[in-house]
Formats: structure tokens, C-alpha cells, sequence
């Protein structure tokens, strides 16, 4: 029971990140990363198909409060450099 | 449950009792996630660099960025995506101790992973023929090397996953060897989850 239930959840997220993977696809390819608010959608989009790869197939939504963190920590850390360094493009 | 797990337990209002949660526990091996985070450090420099030398020639790397194909980047994602899936529902199964149940998926994942390398070595091969190389431009450079790397760990992870399937051959597992499955299946899920951040870098912003 608890098997098929993990596993309904799991193939949710991979519909998920599979979504999200063409959306992205899509809107690179429809509106270019020239914009600057299309690239920071771009890379928000990314982190969290990383944080749900980190969360659920990983297995970090069980994991203690430091190791979770820790990863979180990552996640927001990365996306707000990413962030900063694409708000820097020359025009 | 090992030692390393714990159950964490709250008090209901009221004066309820205690109510259980989903047990607290380190996935697979300590050690892995001390290799995992380390690895997703030096790749966050990676990701760091580039961006950073994007946004002082923005125009050369778009220009570039053009040469690759995203239907080809696209279609890795969605292999290590559903190879990710596969070996999670793989690692679900051999704890449940269905160990064929888990041969099955974990051998799905592996073709997922042999196809990531064949695609990706198709797409070099044209990328090569077009005459971009790791010399020819600084998009080119950062783009070869980080891909390269990451093809090395998906090269290990294919390995890691040929242990799991070994191992699933046998009739029983001991706790131990179902934490290693989930310690393999880990770092299989690493090598997913870089490569979702060097799609959106390489592919789709360019």
C-alpha cells in the first residue's frame, strides 16, 4: 500500500519536471533568454525541478531538519547568484 | 529501524497523546550526501562562472548558443528525468523486498542512462563536423568542459547502477545492502539533477 502510494507520488513529480522541462524548452525557444525576466523565469524554473529531484526522488523530505536545510540552503543560494550574475548582463 | 533513524513525536492539543510522524532519517549512507553537496558545490561555481561570463558577452554566447540543439538537450532531460524516476521506484521496490520488481526498473533506468550517452555523443559528433570544438569560443569552452564532466558522472553512474542490478539478482538483501541501493540510486539522482541546471544554462538561455 505504502509502495503504491510512493509511487503514485513519484510519478506525479516526474510529470511534473517533465512539464516543466518543455515549458521551459518552449519558452526559450518562443521568446529567446534575451529578456532578462524570461531568463530569471528560466533559472527559477530549473531550481525547482532541482529541489523536487532533491525532495522527493532523493528523499530529502524524510531526511533531518540539518540535511534538509542544508540542501534548501543550496537551492536559494544558487538561484539567487544565478539571478544576480543574469540582472548584470550588459545590454 | 537502525539506529540512525528516529520517530518524532508531537503532542496533540488537548492533551491527546502523542501523535507519530513518517520516521526522520538520513537516506542512504552519510557519507554520500557529504560527496553529493560537495560535488553540487563545485558545479554551483560552474554555473556561477558561466553566468558571469555570459553577462559580459552576452551577444557571442547567444549567437553560439544557436549552434546547439534543443530538441537533443531537451530529449537527455527527459531520459535522466525518467531514468531518476525509475531508479526511485526501483530503490521503493527492493526495500519492499521485491527484488525483480526492482531488476526491472533499475534496468529501464540503465537504458535511459546508455541512451543520455548516445545522444549526447551524437550531438557532438555534429557539433564537431560544424567545426565548434573546445577552442573555438568561450561558450564552447565552458560548454564541452561541463557537459564532459557531467558525462563522466553519468558514465560512473551507469556503473553504480550495473552494482544495483547485480545486486537485485539475489533472492534477499540484507539492511545493508538495501542502504547501498538507495546510496547508488542517490547519486544517480545527483547526476539528474545537475544536468537539469546545465539544460536551462546551455539550452534554453544560451
Amino acid at each position: 500500500m505504502t509502495s503504491v502510494t510512493t509511487g503514485r507520488r513519484l510519478t506525479m513529480v516526474w510529470l511534473v519536471l517533465l512539464a516543466a522541462t518543455c515549458g521551459s524548452s518552449l519558452v526559450g525557444a518562443e521568446f529567446g533568454a534575451g529578456s532578462r525576466s524570461v531568463a530569471t523565469i528560466v533559472i527559477a524554473v530549473a531550481l525547482f525541478k532541482l529541489r523536487l529531484i532533491g525532495i522527493y526522488f532523493m528523499e530529502l523530505r524524510v531526511a533531518p531538519p540539518p540535511l534538509r536545510l542544508l540542501f534548501e540552503g543550496y537551492v536559494l543560494v544558487v538561484f539567487v547568484t544565478l539571478t544576480v550574475l543574469n540582472a548584470s548582463v550588459r545590454p | 529501524m537502525t539506529a540512525r533513524s528516529q520517530v518524532t513525536a508531537l503532542a496533540l492539543p488537548g492533551g491527546a497523546g502523542p501523535r507519530t510522524q513518517a520516521p526522520r532519517r538520513v537516506p542512504g549512507e552519510d557519507g554520500i550526501w557529504v560527496f553529493v553537496l560537495g560535488d553540487m558545490t563545485v558545479f554551483a561555481l560552474f554555473f556561477a562562472t558561466f553566468m558571469y561570463s555570459r553577462g559580459k558577452n552576452p551577444h557571442a554566447f547567444s549567437q553560439d548558443h544557436h549552434s546547439l540543439d534543443v530538441a537533443l538537450g531537451t530529449t537527455n532531460t527527459i531520459l535522466l528525468l525518467s531514468s531518476s524516476l525509475f531508479v526511485a521506484l526501483g530503490v521503493t521496490r527492493i526495500r519492499a523486498g521485491n527484488h525483480r520488481g526492482g531488476f526491472g526498473l533499475c534496468v529501464t533506468a540503465l537504458g535511459c542512462g546508455v541512451g543520455f550517452v548516445v545522444v549526447k555523443t551524437v550531438e557532438w559528433s555534429h557539433l564537431f563536423l560544424a567545426g565548434k570544438s573546445v577552442g573555438s569560443s568561450e561558450y564552447f569552452s565552458y560548454y564541452f568542459m561541463f557537459t564532459g564532466i557531467h558525462l563522466a558522472h553519468v558514465l560512473v553512474g551507469a556503473a553504480v547502477l550495473c552494482r544495483l542490478i547485480w545486486m537485485t539478482r539475489q533472492s534477499e538483501s540484507s539492511e545493508r545492502q538495501r542502504t547501498l541501493c538507495e546510496t547508488g540510486g542517490i547519486f544517480w539522482h545527483m547526476v539528474d539533477l545537475l544536468w537539469v541546471v546545465l539544460f536551462a544554462l546551455f539550452y534554453v538561455l544560451g
